[in-house]
């Protein structure tokens, strides 16, 4: 168990007022529902950027709001998938901010795609 | 879980997120660590789990659940919950007799440290308004069948007081350890809406 500080828990407190409404994560009786762990990475690295005052989490949730219903309008037919359209704000966000340009985060992808299979962490 | 059988590390989206958080670290916008830190406080902290605990302990140690319904938060306050955020908690126990309903009336006041996020009926102008006027039915269209003696206490949240339901420990649950009877413990047992 992680010891948690009052702050932590006043920024859950905030957060959980924020992650509410439209664009919600989603939950499971209470609880944050991750199929994979990069899931969880994505959603970890977009509340320390917010934490850390990068961005605010109605501009992120804003974006992310109508990148789900775009996705929506094309894919109406298929598994929704919140978090592969959570990344793709998130990335969209910090290249608009000119923190991590595309070109940077795609030549970053390949080359982890050429890593051996069974590669160590 | 994983559903999939192939290696989730090498889906595009997890290579994509790796391939952010590597260059996020390099930039120094980010460190792991705080990552992992978010991700543990969420995950662990942040839910019915807490409510769930307090449950399981109040059903195996009479001493505790005299001690829950008699005050609160006094007794969650070893739960590691940072007390202070829950204002006041009052922790009302359902019987054979007695069942017991939370709701917030004014807006949507919620026992959010050991409870988690509320559901989205739970904001329903519908049902706060309705279970006070009408608890029988609105149990009723959740799903809940309560007999027809079964006396129905609704309990109003506010800024100052918070309610939690402890619920009857299930007959069938006899003799399991504490963490196996919180995982039976369901977040609308502790809100009243199922026994």
């Amino acid at each position: 168990m992680v010891d948690v500080s009052a702050d932590d828990i006043s920024e859950v407190r905030v957060a959980l007022t924020e992650l509410a409404g439209p664009g919600a994560p989603p939950m499971v009786n209470g609880e944050l529902l991750f199929e994979f762990p990069w899931q969880s990475r994505a959603f970890g690295m977009a509340r320390v950027l917010c934490e850390a005052g990068i961005f605010h989490w109605d501009e992120f949730r804003r974006l992310l709001i109508t990148n789900i219903r775009e996705w929506e309008d094309d894919h109406s037919t298929h598994t929704y998938a919140y978090y592969d359209i959570f990344l793709q704000t998130l990335t969209m966000l910090l290249a608009e901010k000119n923190l991590c340009p595309d070109a940077e985060l795609d030549s970053r992808q390949l080359e982890l795609s050429a890593r051996p299979h069974g590669h160590d962490h | 879980m994983s559903k999939s059988h192939d290696h989730p590390e090498n889906l595009p989206q997890a290579l994509r997120a790796e391939a952010l958080e590597t260059l996020l670290i390099e930039k120094g916008l980010l460190v792991a660590s705080a990552v992992d830190a978010v991700i543990t406080r969420y995950s662990e902290r942040v839910g019915p789990m807490n409510g769930a605990r307090i449950v399981a302990r109040a059903w195996v140690d009479p001493e505790f659940r005299q001690w829950l319904l008699e005050d609160g938060t006094a007794a969650i306050d070893q739960f590691d919950l940072e007390g202070g955020q829950v204002e006041k908690l009052v922790v009302v126990a359902n019987s054979a007799q007695i069942h017991n309903v939370v709701v917030c009336t004014l807006c949507s006041c919620y026992p959010w440290a050991i409870l988690g996020l509320p559901p989205t009926w739970y904001k329903d102008p519908a049902y706060r308004s309705r279970i006070v006027r009408e608890p029988r039915t609105v149990l009723h269209e959740m799903g809940l069948e309560l007999e027809s003696g079964m006396q129905i206490r609704v309990w109003d949240s506010s800024a100052e007081v918070r309610y939690m339901v402890l619920p009857e420990q299930p007959l069938d649950s006899a003799g399991m350890t504490e963490a196996e009877l919180a995982e039976r413990v369901s977040r609308d047992a502790m809100i009243g809406v199922v026994r």
